[in-house]
């Protein structure tokens, strides 16, 4: 029903997709699998029209189709259900599914009547009871998600995305929606599934495409795979060179950080780890999986359930970041431009931001001079390539971008650095000069908590990893288990203990 | 190219540079601009008493517009300036003739009474998470109201003689009030530029987020700005109080909007983190010539809010072309 011949797509240089196949037949279930960044989303918006392919085919029975525009998939045939909800939160379900689209009576005002009906019907389709007449944004997840769909199916969608549908909804709604899906694949709908819960897939897809990278890896019938297979598929052999060798570990590391009780929210599933001198700790898990959550709640900057932490043993409780600076953790936000960087200010102002109190003459006024001997010596430190301290920090590439970021807590007494993503959006080169940065600082004694998303970067820096799924920690492995099969498996299909 | 040929041609560009990147450079050649056109139209705009008649006559609304300035730095707005100016200077009116205090605690509570309120805003913006714009339009109905009730709606006036050098004094030939502007201008231009305090203002309108979780302490900085503002309003209260000579209920009505365009004209960025305190007066200057100018010219006072709000029109535009 709907083909994908050797798509391709680049933004700028960089090519993100490498010639994707997709085959999806009428009335099947079929997964769309990969990692975090395979390209998924991606292939996805050009099969809605949202972006355009640099090259490659696509067919709707049969027949070679492009379209120019969102409008124009929806023509066709093709509805989305995304990630991020593309409903108005004030208006009700019925508006919502006819946004745009209203149904207008003889004197070109609304028809409600008439759109309320159509919705009930298509609901009732669905075998959803869903109050029509408040406000969307007072409907649960699930409802929302089933609204989405149901606007899709209004359009006569005969293609139906469903985009990691599962991610925010509980078992009994799973279920649910397991359900709807199953009617539309008997009425003959093509779905497309994405998940990243290997589960999840196995029990209603019956046939599945894996992207890596880009790269389409292959096809295959359910059946005929298992969940080791798939990981391997998923993840495949790679082997990077760019990381600096892993220090032989120091049993007798100090703790520095202990979490004894961390639930992200009411009724989900509690972490606790330990953080000790001189390593590195990698937080591993899909996107969504609370790893952010998790260190924005240490420090105070996210309201969790519970928080527990002592800090060198002592119970400690931190209210803001500047509580956390002051015990000497620090946070290297996940995005550089929205969380760490003040954009229009100079590389200078950038690195001095929290710097301050060392800078001030009696507490009242800057001494510039030695802000600036301060912040070249910083740059230097971390090898940020500039003009000099007062560039602005905008005009940098995203290595030196990170660079200034780090350089901000270099000059205070830290013993915790905390890294979200630190490569993200960095060069390669750069990648191994941030990568052994880390080491140097883990081999002055600093503990290091990495987030990442890049599984060989995780492979290749930690010391231990902690597996995120679904808000908490679901495993944590070390030494010669931190291996990418097993880290995966934990990742999607781990099983979490829910305590109350 | 000999040596000062070189020194020239770059001091030229230093020049150009200059005019093409500094902030300040479009409020400048705007005042520039309106002055001359001002000089044509009236022979009286150039002298020296009339430049000072204008400064003495800018100096509420320039007092005011600094502390406006720190609040829309951080990416804030205060709404509240011009009534609770009027309620202290009321209040320290109150305090001079009804209850006999010394004209000096007087003052004192004027300046209390703002801080008071200044720190309130601030407070219910930062630490109650409410928007500025909410917080300050209700302190603003507040103010005025407390200000009527405490004077029963009439001027309070019979002050002590001294409290009019504030208003129309002068050292030398220069005003008392421009005195005082121009002091809390170099005072606010010191905060800004010189002290941790002033980055982190400009670091909470540039990006509060990031801001924030580098340590900076975001809550007390804006804390600090509403109290900023604040405190000059009632500074200003107490140059209006000299120069009229009583305290006066209904003073400051949309003295806030005034503020507010002077920042703006000046330069800054009205979502924060740009923005010099020098534009700021360069800004309130231009409002003040082009009332000063309008007046001499005889045009109808109703026809000249029309021009004000179309130049603050024009002036936004063009600096917005400009960058």
């Amino acid at each position: 029903m709907l083909e994908l011949r050797g798509i391709r797509k680049s933004f700028g240089r960089i090519e993100v997709l490498h010639g994707v196949d997709l085959h999806v037949r009428a009335g099947e279930v079929h997964a769309l699998l990969g990692e975090n960044g395979a390209g998924k989303s991606t292939l996805m918006k050009i099969v809605s029209g949202i972006i355009q392919p640099s090259s490659g085919t696509i067919l709707i029975d049969g027949q070679e189709r492009s379209f120019p525009t969102y409008d124009d998939a929806i023509q066709a045939g093709i509805g989305i259900v995304f990630q991020e909800f593309s409903l108005i939160p004030y208006l009700t379900a019925v508006e919502n599914m006819f946004l745009a689209r209203e149904i207008r009576n003889g004197l070109g005002l609304l028809d409600r009547r008439a759109m309320r009906e159509r919705a009930r019907q298509i609901l009732k389709r669905l075998e959803v009871d869903i109050p029509l007449d408040i406000p969307i944004a007072r409907l649960s997840v699930a409802e929302q998600q089933f609204v989405e769909i149901a606007k899709a199916l209004s359009l006569d969608a005969r293609i139906l995305v469903l985009d990691e549908p599962t991610a925010t909804l509980t078992p009994s709604e799973t279920a649910h929606l397991f359900k709807v899906m199953r009617e539309l694949r008997a009425a003959g709908v093509a779905l497309v599934f994405i998940s990243h819960h290997l589960d999840e897939i196995f029990e209603i897809c019956d046939r599945i495409t894996v992207l890596r990278d880009g790269e389409y890896v292959g096809d295959c019938d359910v059946a005929q795979v298992d969940t080791d297979s798939l990981v391997e598929m998923m993840v495949g052999r790679r082997i990077e060179n760019s990381f600096p060798p892993k220090p032989t570990p120091d049993p007798d590391a100090a703790t520095v950080l202990q979490v004894s009780r961390l639930q992200l929210r009411r009724g989900g599933p509690i972490s606790a780890f330990d953080l000790r001198a001189g390593e590195i700790l990698g937080f591993a898990g899909l996107v969504g999986s609370g790893r952010t959550e998790t260190v924005l709640s240490m420090l105070g900057e996210y309201g969790a359930a519970s928080c527990q932490l002592a800090i060198d043993g002592v119970p400690t409780r931190l209210r803001d970041a500047a509580d956390a600076l002051a015990q000497g953790i620090g946070l290297l936000p996940e995005s550089r431009k929205e969380q760490g960087l003040i954009t229009e200010f100079s590389i200078l102002q950038n690195i001095s931001l929290n710097n301050y109190g060392k800078y001030a003459q009696g507490h009242w006024f800057i001494d510039f001079r030695k802000e600036r001997d301060c912040t070249r010596t910083a740059m230097q430190q971390v090898r940020v390539k500039a003009q000099g301290p007062h560039a602005r920090v905008d005009t940098l590439s995203g290595g030196n971008q990170q660079k200034v970021v780090i350089a901000r807590w270099l000059n205070h007494d830290m013993r915790v650095l905390i890294f979200d993503e630190p490569t993200r959006g960095i060069d390669v080169g750069a990648k191994a000069e941030i990568y052994q940065l880390m080491r140097d600082f883990t081999a002055q004694g600093y503990a290091i908590i990495m987030i990442s998303s890049e599984l060989p970067e995780v492979i290749g820096m930690s010391d231990r990893v902690c597996v995120f799924r679904q808000g908490g920690i679901v495993a944590t492995v070390e030494g010669d288990a931190i291996t990418s099969e097993r880290i995966m498996t934990h990742a999607t299909t781990g099983k979490v203990d829910h305590v109350a | 190219m000999s040596h000062d040929a070189e020194i020239a041609t770059s001091r030229k560009g230093k020049a150009l540079e200059w005019l093409l990147h500094s902030p300040l450079a479009l409020p400048l050649v705007g005042l520039i601009v309106v002055s001359i056109l001002m000089g044509f139209a009236s022979d009286n705009f150039f002298t020296l008493a009339n430049i000072l008649n204008v400064l003495r006559q800018v100096s509420v609304v320039g007092i005011l517009a600094v502390g406006m300035t720190f609040v829309i730095l951080t990416g804030g707005i205060d709404l509240s300036v011009g009534a609770v100016m009027a309620l202290a200077g009321t209040i320290a009116a109150g305090l001079m003739v009804n209850m006999g205090l010394p004209g000096g605690l007087g003052l004192a509570a004027a300046l209390l009474v703002g801080l008071g309120l200044g720190l309130v805003n601030g407070a219910l913006v930062a630490w109650g998470r409410m928007p500025a714009i909410i917080v300050t339009l209700a302190m603003m109905g507040i103010a005025r109201g407390l200000g009527l009730i405490y004077s029963g709606g009439y001027p309070i006036s019979g002050l002590p003689g001294w409290v009019s050098w504030f208003g129309i004094g002068r050292i030398g030939v220069v005003p008392v009030p421009v005195i005082i502007m121009l002091v809390i201008y170099a005072l606010a231009w010191v905060l800004l530029q010189r002290t941790p305090f002033g980055r982190h203002v400009y670091a909470i309108g540039g990006n509060e987020t990031a801001a924030r979780l580098s340590g900076v302490r975001t809550g007390r900085v804006k804390l600090a700005v509403f109290a900023i503002s604040g405190l000059t309003a009632s500074l200003a209260a107490i140059v209006l109080t000299g120069r009229l000579m009583s305290g006066q209920p209904n003073a400051g009505v949309g003295f806030e909007l005034d503020a507010i365009a002077a920042v703006v004209l000046g330069g800054t960025a009205i979502a924060g983190g740009r923005g010099l305190i020098l534009g700021t007066l360069i800004g309130a200057i231009l409002l003040g010539v082009l009332n000063n100018g309008l007046n001499l010219m005889g045009i109808n006072p109703y026809m000249q809010d029309v021009i004000k709000g179309l130049i603050i029109l024009l002036a936004i535009y063009i600096g917005r072309e400009w960058r």
